[in-house]
């Protein structure tokens, strides 16, 4: 198909929302000098592209995953031990090594994938975090090459003070921009239909010939590889790696959490997630401490999402939006399908 | 004609219960089979451990001339063996539409490819149009009735165009316009040369539309043969009347 | 040799605790099909509370245990109705989720009341140990030990001879058909509820004086016991106890003769290489079968 029709690919609509975001994203650091305030983008920017790359797996595909900070640790202390241990080089050398990290990342894990997928829902929740708890293990033990519980340094880029920042913002963004178009193309591609088969009877899709083991693992290995690549980046950015820091059982939780409230079952959903939940995360996390009333404030979010966003906003935002158009007769019959392909690509919930 | 699915003595128990109990039979190329049976007497288990769903202790088939060692729901679709399940089993949070455009098997490296192209979609509105769903293929199909629920499974399963088709019990708990719906789309499919091998209780509709009619109780195969056979044998009277 | 069988001693003692607070965690499992991730913050909340009452009040943690149970017991009861009930319809990941939310949530409290530095429960027995034919016995664990084995033992009695066992039982195997025979499948599960953190609550005062603790020692208790109910197969109560004697003993032999830092380590791997062999644990049956 060439030309963009209703059942393309590529619509006019999602153009233009992909166009405005990576506008917005770009234009972003520049308004601020302010270094805490880029460094919330930073990070807010990160779990944008976190909690999109868990939805592969745990949203598209329904495979409850609480072990992605796992992934994430690897790719922080392959960079660390990149860029002290090899020998990379420093300024923005180091940035080279997130795409063989990320690759490395999603091969590696593979095998490990193909024994935790034999399992499903609670049993396959309790081993994806259970992996986690077995690399942080490792992390605190291999202490010629992690440093153990002392931890390891990164050296410190050497970028110009007033925009420090920069740099790891657009490194964030780029992934989150990769992590994004990789999830469309799951989305508008058998791939996702196959992924939404599994999520919704996988037993069913085993017998109507649906590849099912193939499917699995090819989004546990590139939602792995992609978490991977934003802990490389974060290494780089915070410079210190200890076990408990970098491989943590939050990290899974926030993704989630963010997903859930953007709407798991969209593109947009983990980025809208992120875009509220991120920077509350980080003043929290600033204003009671790290572990205190942080968890708390944290713990209460989440249940009020859970119970009262059960969706999430942009499935519910969809929903009105629908309802208004479809009170303006003119307006109807198109853009049922518009907004239908929008937000949820046949997705419905 | 030759035997298109050649089922030779299998046996499956849970527990203490034998579900299936050294069964054989074998299904010809064209026929519209029926597997009849009391409840419980095995026969969605047959269904079960032909499709690969259970793993059965003992007893093997072959299909289209080919032993199948370790019978695996994918790769036995792929080969043109499909079915349908007792309790109807469809996607809910996917579209009627993307229900039946997933019975279309795909090769791997497709994976990439457009989520609905243009053919697939068009022969699934066919399908959907045929099976009277043309107005829900965009509706989630969690939202269809339970009829409708049967029908879109049935109509997935076509998708393929499969061989073999194991339906379970299409005409359970839906009305007697739908039981005579089900018949003409068996009819019209079987004269298109797919064969068929029918669940159902409802004699009449066994009677007029099948032969052979394969007769389970307690997981044993007790009578095998054209339907008129089959209705006046003793054994079969029994196991129906009770022992 | 000595040290292989002085490990195991130990290790058995306190896989007794591993297999109470397990049990708890499978009962809920069963009555709910939602795994408890917030088990392992429920005993440390009730080590910290016998740590409170037994140093402001000089109450013994054994003693304690008597005001635990039914605390805990209605606590769990609390949580079923107010939380988890109404999931019941939208899946049991999502109240694996609103558990594991929860453990957290009280864990910020915890670190908020008590900060994060670690404590011990130490009674003036708390060191002392006999010694049975050249083996050293810890007291502690001795008695914590008796205390699960009369615990279990308890819960195996309910389980087995009252009329709320068998309704438990049923509702374990099949709540639809457990809701056709007349059994209140809400009533029994929040009763399972409540008795499976009651388990907790039971064993939180031992657990405090065998092992240091604080908030983030829930991760650490959470993986084991996540770790035994796979291998134990998540349902069934003597693959629990089994899964949890084996961790005791695996993680006590390693600490005593390779290193501590690989003892829970070593679990792991036995647990993964259990699951090559039988994904369904070792006495599970397959958690969500073909049909
Ligand atoms: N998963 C299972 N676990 C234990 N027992 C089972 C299982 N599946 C079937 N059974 C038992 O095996 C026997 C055969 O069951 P099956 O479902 O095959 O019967 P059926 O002929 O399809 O009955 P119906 O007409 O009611 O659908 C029954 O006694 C049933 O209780
Ligand atoms: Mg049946």
């Amino acid at each position: 198909m060439t030309r963009p029709g209703p059942h393309s690919r590529i619509r006019p609509a999602g153009t233009i929302q992909a166009v405005a975001f990576v506008a917005v994203v770009a234009v972003l650091p520049l308004i601020t000098g302010q270094h805490w305030l880029v460094s919330l983008l930073v990070f807010t920017v990160m779990y944008a592209g976190l909690a999109s790359a868990w939805n592969l797996l745990g949203g598209y595909a329904g495979y409850p995953a609480l072990g992605h900070g796992a992934f994430f640790g690897v790719g922080a202390y392959a960079m660390a031990i990149g860029t002290s241990h090899l020998g990379v080089g420093g300024g923005y050398r180091p940035f080279v090594l997130i795409v063989p990290i990320a690759v490395g990342t999603a091969l590696v894990v593979l095998p490990i994938a193909r024994l935790l997928l034999r399992t499903r829902a609670a049993a396959f929740a309790v081993l994806s975090i259970t992996l986690m708890f077995m690399v942080q293990t490792l992390a605190y033990n291999i202490r010629s090459l992690t440093g153990g519980s002392s931890g390891l340094i990164v050296p410190l880029a050497p970028f110009p003070a007033a925009i420090f920042e920069r740099p790891f913002y657009y490194a964030m963004a780029a992934l989150l921009a990769l992590t994004l178009a990789v999830c469309w193309v799951v989305r508008t591609s058998k791939l996702g239909l196959a992924l939404n088969a599994v999520r919704d009877d996988e037993d069913r899709a085993r017998g109507l010939g649906v590849q099912t083991e193939l499917v699995k693992l090819v989004a546990f290995a590139v939602s792995a590889g992609l978490t991977a690549a934003f802990g490389a980046v974060w290494a780089y950015y915070i410079t210190f790696l200890y076990p408990g820091f970098a491989i943590d059982p939050l990290l899974a939780l926030g993704a989630i959490l963010m997903a859930f409230l953007g709407g798991r079952r969209t593109l947009w959903g983990p980025v809208v997630g992120a875009a509220l939940i991120g920077p509350a995360q980080q003043y929290f996390a600033y204003r009671f401490g790290a572990s205190q009333l942080y968890l708390v404030a944290y713990a209460a979010l989440f249940l009020l999402v859970i119970y009262l966003l059960p969706e999430g906003i942009v499935p519910s935002l969809a929903r009105r939006l629908r309802r208004l158009r479809r009170a303006s007769p003119a307006a109807a019959t198109h853009d049922q399908v518009a907004t239908d392909s929008i937000f949820s690509a046949g997705d419905l919930g | 004609m030759t035997a298109l699915l050649a089922v030779e003595g299998l046996t499956k128990s849970f527990g203490g219960v034998r579900a299936l109990d050294e069964c054989s039979f074998e299904i010809a190329e064209g026929s519209v089979g029926a597997l009849i049976g009391p409840n419980g007497s095995g026969k969605t288990t047959a269904f079960n451990v032909i499709t690969g769903y259970q793993a059965a202790d003992a007893g093997g088939l072959t299909f289209r001339g080919r032993a199948v060692r370790r019978p695996d729901p994918c790769r036995l679709q792929r080969l043109g063996l499909a079915r349908t399940f007792q309790q109807p089993r469809v996607f809910p949070g996917l579209s009627a539409l993307e229900n039946v455009v997933l019975g279309r098997n795909q090769p791997w490296h497709a994976l990439l490819r457009d989520r609905v192209p243009g053919p697939d979609r068009r022969r699934a509105e066919e399908l959907l149009d045929e099976f009277g769903l043309a107005a829900h293929a965009h509706m989630p199909a969690g939202r269809l009735s339970y009829g409708q629920r049967k029908l879109l499974e049935f109509a997935g399963v076509l998708m393929a165009e499969p061989v073999l088709v194991l339906l379970d019990e299409p005409t359970a708990g839906v009305n007697p316009i739908m039981v005579k719906t089900m018949e003409d789309h068996i009819r019209r499919r079987h004269a298109q040369g797919v064969t068929f091998l029918i669940v159902a209780h409802e004699m009449q509709f066994v009677m007029s539309l099948c032969d052979p009619v394969i007769v389970l109780d307690h997981g044993r195969r007790i009578a095998c043969g054209a339907p008129g056979e089959v209705q006046k044998d003793p054994r079969v009277l029994d196991a129906y009347l009770g022992d | 040799m000595h040290l292989f069988v002085q490990a195991t001693i130990v290790g058995i003692l306190f896989g007794g605790v591993y297999a109470l607070i397990a049990s708890g965690q499978a009962i809920i499992f069963g009555v709910t099909r939602t795994v408890n991730f917030a088990q392992a913050i429920f005993t440390i909340l009730c080590a910290y509370l016998s740590y409170t009452l037994f140093t402001d009040f000089g109450i013994d943690p054994f003693l304690s245990i008597l005001v635990l149970v039914p605390a805990m017991f209605a606590f769990g009861i609390g949580i079923y109705v107010l939380l988890l009930r109404r999931l019941s319809r939208s899946g049991a990941e999502l109240g694996l989720l609103v558990l594991y939310g929860l453990g957290i949530g009280i864990q910020g409290v915890l670190d908020f009341v008590y900060k994060t530095n670690n404590r011990v429960i130490t009674p003036g027995y708390a060191n002392n140990s006999w010694t049975v034919a050249g083996y050293q016995i810890p007291e502690v664990r001795f008695f914590a030990f008796l205390l699960a084995v009369a615990v279990l033992g308890t819960l195996q009695l309910i389980r087995q001879r009252t009329k709320l066992g068998r309704a438990l039982r049923a509702t374990t195997q099949n709540p639809v058909a457990s809701r056709l025979l007349g059994v209140d499948v809400e009533r029994i599960s929040a009763i399972g509820m409540g008795l499976g953190v009651a388990a907790a609550g039971a064993a939180g005062g031992v657990f405090g004086m065998i092992l240091p603790f604080n908030g983030n020692t829930q991760y650490d208790l959470l993986s084991k016991l996540l770790s035994i109910a796979v291998l134990g197969g998540l349902l069934s109560m003597p693959g629990t106890i089994v899964a949890a004697v084996i961790l005791g003993v695996v993680e006590s032999v390693v600490a005593a003769t390779i290193s501590p830092d690989w003892s829970a380590f070593s679990f792991l791997v036995v647990l993964f290489a259990v699951l090559i062999i039988r994904p369904q644990g070792l006495f599970g049956r397959r958690l969500r079968g073909a049909l």
